[in-house]
């Protein structure tokens, strides 16, 4: 799709529009209410990790903390397709993910808060989302060490017969870590239903691609471990479903692997102590790539097919607020973990 | 005298020694373009350029390697790590490689090298990130390895270190970085394998490094008040470990308090206690008691952390029961 990137007051009526474009019944299996459910996801994540960055102003949020806005189709793009009982593993990049993976925003807040009532109880923070009541294995701290763990969970999907696939994020600077190689090559080896995305937003921390990886279209790793390999445009939600659609089918009914290489941007810094442009990037490439901001693209869509009101708009956005806003209060309130905790998960519980 | 911080210390250090030897070389990632994770290599590569001063890619197991290789015939590398927690990667070539290789090779493969980056816990970094390393890496016979406390032993002991001919682990503190003090305007090297009396004292004695000399400083102050006499002990190499520093100041005050950053089991900690009772046995009014982080992973909530971490009031705690005033 071509979502147009003009300014909406040079947009045409929308009558005409509709005229021109005749929509489609369905694009990538969404429906006209789907659409602004995905919308909403989107704008949940930005919203509510605007408030993160507040928050860590505030020291609120300590520690590390890395936002993702900027690449929120592929979270929402991917979760979309996804069933229930299918697992899902990422990085240390992991609000937006969780959030379209349907975590409360509220238990996410209170994790990043450091708080009892938070996702991983206080003792993960922000790189370490974990939620089993949705199968999400994990926000993991070192660059590419869960890309081989996704390989194993894929391992026990075969081996237990099921049918669900396993999605890992990753960035691209991960590809250049061993644990990739040695997780693709099992995956294809062995047919383990692992779906690997690599969110390619053209730097890891300060360094960018071409200074750092010999071959930088990093598609082609595929090829080298006998693999399906797809890259499409990440800012794009509809092309990020298809993609991510085609490689369910064939995790599922073929039990093969897939690498996607989503192309995308991130618009902060690389984490809160970062600064967002102006030393490995320049001020002028975020601003040209800010023009295609996914959220942007998806709304450009919608209003040019008339699809959506600007009071919709604003009755979703003004949702998404208030459920960022609710998310802080609710961590706020929340207590720190009890001085006991610090004891305990250690261990599980076993005599043997 | 000039006032530095360790940061400085250390950037001053490798500046020296890159000006000094071509065969020095530094390599990491970010060490070059964005001046390194934690600024330790600013400027370096404005002066050194490309050749010298090299960003690698997110691959610390190969580049430990390639450090390896190099060394082999005839560099002398600094290998950085962003930090030690992703050294874990590496640990292959660092301990396979680096460590065994002039004892392999029955003497003939030289690895002056050395492994150098941030360790130890910083704030509400969680379980992945925060980490001290020293007891792992002492474990491994082949290696020295290093955990300057202040500015000046940094700057001393990484130019020694540079200049050693065999693998160095350099662990630095992620919270150090910003810590000021008077460091020597000359040139200047501290002997590896020799600790420091960094405070005279009669009442009790302190074994401690890295991050933790400025804990058992705090300590010692704070004891002053109640007229406490307390003596330092900082070890600044944990191998080789200076045992006769530590004898001597234990036989001096009869007791001992061990503060480390890292675990209780297995630690740094445990192996001075042992060079304690083989040394000192008839010196000791008190058996000896050991401070560290408590024995689970570090949770990322900020009063967790707090508890899970050696601090002064531990410390003081501990001082006060090996005196028995508690
Ligand atoms: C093994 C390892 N080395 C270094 C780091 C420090 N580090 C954290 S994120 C990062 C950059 C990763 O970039 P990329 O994989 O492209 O993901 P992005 O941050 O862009 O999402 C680095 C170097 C780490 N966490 N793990």
């Amino acid at each position: 799709m071509s979502a147009g990137a003009k300014p909406a007051k040079e947009r045409k009526s929308a009558e005409s529009a509709r005229a021109e474009k005749p929509l489609p019944e369905k694009i990538s299996g969404t429906d006209v209410a789907m659409r602004k459910e995905l919308l909403r996801s989107m704008l949940l994540q930005r919203r509510f990790e605007e408030k993160c960055a507040e928050a860590y102003a505030l020291g609120k949020i300590g520690g590390f903390c890395h936002l993702y806005i900027g690449q929120e189709a592929i979270s929402t793009g991917t979760m979309s397709m996804l069933r229930p009982d299918d697992y899902v593993i990422t990085a240390y990049r992991d609000h937006g993910q969780a959030l379209a993976r349907g975590i409360s925003p509220r238990a996410i807040m209170a994790e990043l808060f450091g708080r009892a009532d938070g996702c991983s109880h206080g003792k993960g923070g922000s790189m370490h989302i974990f939620d089993s009541a949705t199968n999400f294995l994990g926000g993991h701290g070192i660059v590419g060490g869960h890309v081989p763990v996704a390989a194993g969970v894929g391992f026990a999907i075969k081996y237990k017969d099921g049918d669900q696939v396993c999605v890992c994020f990753f960035g691209e600077a991960a590809v250049n870590i061993g644990a990739f190689h040695e997780a693709l090559n099992m995956a294809s080896l062995w047919n383990l239903p692992v779906i690997f995305i690599i969110e390619n937003n053209r730097y890891g921390m300060g360094t960018a691609i071409s200074r750092s990886t010999a071959n930088e279209d990093v598609i082609v790793r595929a090829k080298g471990y006998r693999m399906i390999g797809e890259s499409v445009d990440g800012q794009d939600l509809f092309a990020v479903r298809d993609c991510v659609g085609r490689a369910i089918e064939r995790g599922r009914k073929e039990k093969r692997p897939t690498l996607i290489e989503l192309r995308t941007y991130r618009f902060m810094g690389h984490s809160m102590s970062d600064a967002v442009a102006g030393t490995y990037r320049s001020r002028e490439e975020l601003e040209e790539n800010m023009k295609r901001d996914p959220i942007l693209l998806l709304h450009q869509f919608m209003h040019e097919h008339d699809e959506l009101s600007e009071g919709e708009l604003s009755k979703i956005d003004d949702d998404a607020k208030a459920a960022a806003q609710d998310a802080w209060d609710f961590a706020d309130a929340s207590p720190e973990p009890a001085p006991e905790e610090l004891w305990t998960d250690v261990l599980a519980e076993s005599e043997s | 005298m000039a006032v530095m911080t360790y940061r400085e210390a250390l950037t001053s250090a490798l500046r020296e020694e890159l000006a000094r030897d071509d065969r020095v070389f530094l390599m990491g990632e970010e060490v070059a373009q964005y001046n390194g994770a934690y600024k330790v290599s600013k400027g370096l590569l404005d002066e050194f350029g490309p050749r010298r001063i090299v960003d690698t890619p997110i691959t610390e197991l190969g580049f430990a390697g390639v450090g390896v290789g190099a060394a082999m015939v005839g560099l002398r590398p600094v290998v950085e790590f962003m930090t030690w927690n992703f050294a874990l990667l590496a640990l292959d070539e660092v301990v396979n490689a680096a460590a065994k290789m002039l004892y392999m090779s029955g003497g003939q493969y030289k690895m002056p090298m050395v492994f150098r980056g941030p360790n130890g816990s910083a704030l509400q970094l969680g379980a992945q990130h925060s980490q001290a390393w020293e007891s792992w890496l002492a474990h491994i016979p082949g290696l020295k390895v290093l955990t300057p406390g202040t500015p000046a032993d940094a700057k001393g002991l990484l130019k020694s270190a540079i200049r050693d001919d065999n693998p160095v682990v350099f662990l630095e503190g992620e919270m150090l970085y910003n810590t000021k003090g008077e460091v020597p305007e000359e040139d200047y090297l501290i002997r590896i394998g020799k600790a420091d009396l960094k405070r005279e004292g009669e009442h009790c004695t302190i074994v401690t490094h890295g991050k933790m000399v400025l804990v058992a400083m705090q300590v010692a102050d704070a004891l002053a008040k109640d007229d406490i006499s307390i003596e330092v002990v900082d070890l600044r190499t944990i191998r080789p470990m200076d045992v006769e520093a530590i004898a001597q100041s234990v036989q001096k005050t009869n007791r001992a308090v061990v503060l480390e950053e890292g675990w209780e089991i297995c630690g740094v900690g445990a192996q001075v206690v042992d060079f304690i009772q083989r040394e000192c046995f008839d010196d000791l009014d008190a058996p000896v008691i050991r401070v560290h982080q408590e024995d689970v992973p570090m949770p990322y909530a900020k009063n967790l952390e707090k508890a899970a971490k050696p601090d002064a009031a531990k410390t003081i705690a501990a001082v006060r029961k090996v005196m028995y005033l508690d």
